[in-house]
């Protein structure tokens, strides 16, 4: 482990609790670890699994979806969507050698700021507990080269 | 007037394109009498020299089929690059890796363990695995070196066409032909896809769908499909939903699960398509149930998914978002 490893964690955040979650974090000033970084979304049915897939490729260490409670999505069963999605999704990135602590799914309702920040704090001890990503230099390094010389 | 020229070249693949091309039966023969062969191994004992001695963009129209997987596949590409004024990735290997691309979900160490030493029929007394440099007798003996990952041709060179599917379909081949050879305006170049359509092919395939969620998947040999139903709705893992239309959709109409060989649209990952067609049909269990019950039964119905990012990237593990597995030497 390195101690000095600053993890990246891409956040996707639904619109109607995690993100209000992650802005009551902000204003009542919770302490917690500076790793995030936050895309809001209108529900975690929103986030297809190529965000997840490109975030990891272009450089994060992990990524969070965080999203209503189970009952609590505001279009019914959105979070239902995700969890499906999550759930396969997890296995396959387990057999592209991608350890499942990397991608997380949190609930965290409008007023559980505290809960959401503790969420980015062990999240970003498991990080760091792993190590980089780096997909591009570690894991692709011939095809970036490659598509340096290309052009593209 | 001199008649244009043709090449076509396999890199690595299975040899199928070739005889896809001769699929399009008799026209065969009015490609053959429309252009001069300059080069293809297949078919025609040209050297690789005789393509270096020829001018840059010599090559009318070059077919290339194969992906980029050691030296050599990648030195003829930039030869042919050169060589060829149009040159088209000719069928899936090229264009997205095709199934050669799932060595990138694991080592070349591995693989050659598998082939050269695993492997029971092999006789692992009297073979070895292969050496780039080997000294015979007569002297040194060079080979190719196999590269860890699978690329497709466009990740390679530029490419100016695409012409999809594992192998591509005849009369689909033989209508991008017969646009050629009349002289007809093609699309402008730039990886362009020919020779398909722009749907996925549940567009195309005269399956019903009834929007039915299920409770477990199945591989093709443990069900036979009730005829006219969709396949993905009866539980076998169809790809049509995140593969491109062109085929006419083949195979779900004999009842065998669509494989994506056409691969995925434009700008998609067929991969994470599929993950999301895959995540829509499945059952949470019946409504009202708990959070760690609906969850359970999430799991229980993707625990019987055999090797979902060997099904969902079958054809295209090399052009995916990822482009290979994290290995422990990767
Ligand atoms: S999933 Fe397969 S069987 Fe179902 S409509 Fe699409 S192509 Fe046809
Ligand atoms: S149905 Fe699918 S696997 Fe079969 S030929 Fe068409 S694209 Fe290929
Ligand atoms: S609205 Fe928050 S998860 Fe759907």
């Amino acid at each position: 482990m390195q101690t000095d490893f600053k993890p990246v964690i891409v956040g996707f955040l639904c619109n109607w609790c995690s993100y209000r979650a992650a802005d009551l974090a902000g204003t009542a000033r919770i302490q917690y670890a500076p790793t995030l970084r936050p895309i809001r979304v209108m529900c975690t049915a929103r986030i297809e699994p190529e965000f997840v897939l490109k975030a990891l490729r272009e450089g994060a260490d992990g990524v969070m979806i965080a999203g209503c409670h189970p009952g609590e999505c505001h279009y019914v069963e959105g979070n239902l969507k995700a969890l499906r999605r999550f759930t396969l999704l997890r296995m396959m990135l387990g057999q592209l050698g991608i350890e499942r602590e990397r991608v997380q799914l949190v609930w965290a309702s409008a007023s559980e700021g505290k809960h959401l920040a503790s969420a980015v704090d062990r999240i970003t001890e498991e990080l760091r507990a792993l190590g980089p990503l780096a997909w591009k230099r570690r894991v692709l390094a011939q095809e970036a080269m490659m598509e340096e010389a290309v052009g593209r | 007037m001199a008649k244009p020229t043709f090449a076509m070249y396999w890199a690595a693949s299975c040899g199928g394109c070739e005889i896809s091309l001769l699929n399009i039966g008799e026209q065969i023969l009015a490609v053959d009498a429309a252009f001069d062969v300059v080069f293809w191994p297949c078919v025609a004992d040209f050297k690789y020299h005789d393509v270096e001695n020829y001018p840059d963009d010599y090559i009318d129209l070059c077919l290339f089929n194969g992906g980029i997987r050691n030296s050599e596949n990648e030195e003829l590409a930039h030869l042919l690059r050169r060589k060829s004024k149009t040159l088209v990735a000719f069928g899936s290997c090229a264009y997205e890796g095709c199934v050669p691309g799932l060595a990138n979900l694991t080592t070349n160490q591995a693989t050659f363990n598998a082939v050269y030493d695993d492997c029971i029929s092999n006789d692992t007394t009297r073979y070895q695995q292969p050496q780039v440099v080997s000294q015979v007798p007569e002297g040194e003996l060079r080979i190719p070196v196999m590269y860890e990952t699978v690329r497709a041709l466009d990740q390679v060179v530029p490419v100016d066409y695409i012409i999809p599917g594992c192998p591509p379909e005849a009369h689909q081949i033989s209508a991008v032909l017969t646009a050629i050879l009349s002289g007809a305006q093609l699309p402008a170049p730039g990886g362009t896809i020919l020779g398909a359509a722009d749907v996925a092919l549940c567009e195309e395939c005269p399956l019903t769908k009834d929007v039915k969620q299920i409770t477990r998947f199945y591989r093709p040999y443990e069900i036979s499909p009730e005829p006219g139903l969709c396949l993905l709705e009866q539980g076998l893992v169809c790809m049509g939903p995140a593969t491109r239309g062109g085929c006419g959709a083949l195979c779900p109409q004999v009842g065998m699960r669509c494989e994506g060989c056409y691969g995925p649209l434009a700008g998609q990952d067929q991969g994470a398509r599929m993950l999301s067609a895959i995540a829509s049909v499945v059952s949470a269990g019946p409504p009202g149930m708990e959070e760690a019950a609906q969850a359970a039964a999430i799991e229980e119905a993707m625990a019987t998914l055999a090797d979902p990012v060997g099904t969902f990237y079958r054809f295209s593990m090399a052009h995916s978002i990822m482009g290979r597995a994290k290995t422990v030497d990767g």
